[in-house]
């Protein structure tokens, strides 16, 4: 080895950075290495917009002219504009998938320990990945209101109200993504995480208001359909770009959809956020 | 000066009835500049020594000073002075290697400019620069351990810890990394090395430490843990079975050890302190008395028999018998290889 290895220029230095200065480095950083890593394997990315795709074209030309939409029952394409919430929340919602699988994959490969070997803030792992997939579903989202307009869908209340959804949809994105850390953190094996991430998420978004009106349910399956986080953010979106005219349920969450979505974002960050730290934190004990 | 100093450490996994103790009580220190390896079968606790001492794992119990600083109580002070390289190359396979080491360095709080410059020379240093920007996913066995190690070297830390450092790794990658490992040592690096390779221990520790069970059972230089075994033996096999009674007597005058003797094998052990020697005197004397032999040796003890010694079994036996608990004590142990070797 060269004798430039014992030049004193980086020993051992104290961090330059402390506090915030820090953890923003070390997020950035993450994220940089998420995003610069998940572009090398493009079929992943590929993926996720596939799946969304598909149910789009799916649900507007295959069961679409068979389910009626309240208060629109003879308009021509009227599902088209009320799917479209749908399919965004729902792809908002999979953000889990990137999320546990990325942090189950560190985790096995024995990143997370170097990691935490390192001078680094503690939260900088979890917030990188977080921003990274935001940025990931932020593309996401955009990819398919492409694909909604392509298919009829049009934003009717303004920029403000559209500007709104678009950051309500973000919000629910990254509620989600700390759901998808902790199942990530908790099975940390890429493989169970794939399936562990999505597989409950299939029921909870097809028993809620997004493909299909809640008013043709049974009576016990439309109220939890009305109750579902789900509906609440599915409502919100199609107020805010007006895909709706009327609102036929008198549920609280469909009556108040913004309000309820918002408020719906805020518990799952309350309860998935801490949790998912503290599986972090606790991870390497195993 | 110490660089690592660990007293009664423990750690214990699970709770209740089902606790089980990984590690119970370890004492070790670490002067700076030197390598201390700690050897022991798989499940030893080496690992999760290594893990409490590069503030990875809490500890339970007793505590740890890593370069001067209580790893407990300022673990980012500690995190900033050593370097951890795992048992799995621990690197992110979608990166190059010199993204992976530009990110290290990053996170080691190092400039954009700085990390970009520590990452030219380590890969020139790893003679990894061709493969420099390639993902490292294409990368070979050693190419990887050979990064992983580069990665925790990007601040040239004082205390370096590598934990089973070359298991997997082909026998010519070993011997790189081997190669790699002594440069660090001759540039004043302080080295804890977990291995459960006797002669890894062998080729790189300045002072051994064996653990089992948790438990520190042995420490000391090659030399004086093979001494404990008792120095160099006579190792014949004896020809005609016949014969064996004659050969004992004879291997038993040049010696004042007891002649361990396998009937099976034919083959009779005997402690000699003369070396080469007492090898010549018990060729003539066999030769004068007619005994044929088929194979004779000098032997000098490996750190196996210091671990068959130590324990009642040896290092790389997986399926190590649970009384394995032959005690530290020489004498017990003695009898404990005696009964191995008559087996």
């Amino acid at each position: 080895m060269s004798t430039t290895d014992l030049t004193p220029s980086t020993t051992t230095q104290p961090p330059k950075n402390s506090g915030l200065s820090q953890v923003l480095n070390d997020t950035m950083i993450i994220a940089w290495r998420n995003i610069r890593g998940g572009l090398r394997v493009p079929d992943t990315q590929i993926y996720m917009f596939i799946q969304p795709i598909m149910f789009v074209l799916l649900f507007a030309y295959v069961f679409g002219g068979a389910i009626q939409v309240p208060g629109a029952e003879n308009i021509a394409g009227a599902y088209r504009e009320y799917l479209m919430a749908g399919i965004f929340v729902q792809t908002m919602a999979f953000a889990v998938a990137p999320a546990s699988v990325g942090l189950a994959d560190d985790m096995h490969k024995g990143l997370i320990d170097r990691f935490r070997s390192l001078p680094m803030a503690r939260s900088g792992v979890i917030a990188g990945r977080v921003v990274s997939d935001l940025a990931s579903q932020f593309v996401v989202l955009i990819i398919m209101m492409i694909c909604g307009l392509i298919v009829g869908w049009r934003v009717h209340n303004g920029v403000l109200p559209f500007l709104g959804g678009v950051g309500l949809m973000l919000l629910f994105a990254f509620a989600m993504l700390w759901v998808g850390a902790l199942i990530g953190l908790s099975v940390g094996n890429p493989q169970v995480a794939a399936s562990a991430g999505l597989i409950w998420l299939f029921p909870v978004v097809f028993l809620s208001n997004a493909f299909v009106p809640p008013e043709s349910m049974p009576t016990v399956v439309r109220n939890i359909a009305e109750w579902n986080p789900i509906s609440a953010l599915v409502a919100a979106a199609r107020d805010l770009f007006g895909n709706q005219s009327i609102i036929v349920s008198d549920a609280w969450p469909m009556q108040n959809a913004v309000l309820a979505a918002l408020l719906w974002c805020v518990v799952i960050i309350g309860v998935f956020a801490p949790l998912a730290v503290r599986k972090y934190k606790a991870a390497a004990s195993k | 000066m110490n660089a690592i100093i660990a007293e009664g450490l423990v750690k214990t996994f699970g709770s209740g009835d089902k606790a089980v103790k990984a590690v119970s009580g370890v004492d070790l220190t670490v002067d700076e500049g030197t390598v201390v390896s700690m050897l022991g079968p798989n499940g030893a606790g080496k690992t999760t020594t290594v893990r409490m001492l590069t503030t990875l794992l809490p500890i339970d119990g007793g505590r740890a000073l890593v370069a001067g600083y209580d790893v407990a109580d300022q673990p980012q002070a500690v995190r900033s002075s050593i370097g951890l390289s795992g048992q799995f190359a621990a690197v992110d396979e979608n990166l190059t290697g010199r993204e992976n080491l530009w990110m290290f360095g990053r996170l080691y709080q190092l400039s954009s400019k700085q990390a970009a410059r520590r990452a030219d020379e380590l890969l020139e240093q790893f003679s990894l620069t061709d493969a420099a920007d390639r993902p490292s996913k294409t990368y070979s066995g050693g190419m990887r351990r050979r990064l992983d190690l580069a990665g925790s070297l990007v601040i040239h830390p004082k205390i370096l810890f590598l934990d089973e450092p070359t298991t997997g790794l082909d026998p010519a990658s070993r011997l790189d990394l081997w190669d790699i490992i002594r440069q660090r040592v001759r540039g004043g690096a302080t080295i804890l090395l977990t291995t459960q390779y006797l002669e890894e221990a062998d080729a790189l520790a300045d002072r051994i430490v064996v653990i089992d069970h948790g438990r520190i059972i042995a420490e000391g230089t090659a030399d004086e843990l093979k001494a404990k075994v008792g120095g160099e033996r006579i190792e014949v096999v004896v020809h005609d079975p016949a014969l064996m009674q004659r050969a004992i007597e004879i291997l038993q005058r040049g010696s004042d050890g007891q002649c361990v003797v396998d009937e099976h094998t034919r083959k009779l052990t005997v402690p000699t302190t003369m070396g080469s020697k007492g090898l010549v005197h018990v060729i003539r004397d066999l030769d004068e008395h007619k005994v044929e032999i088929d194979d004779i040796a000098l032997r000098r003890p490996t750190l196996d028999d210091v671990f068959l010694e130590l324990t009642g079994r040896h290092a790389e036996d997986e399926a190590a018998s649970t009384d394995a608990a032959a005690g530290t004590d020489a004498a017990a142990g003695t009898d404990a290889a005696a009964k191995e070797a008559a087996k």
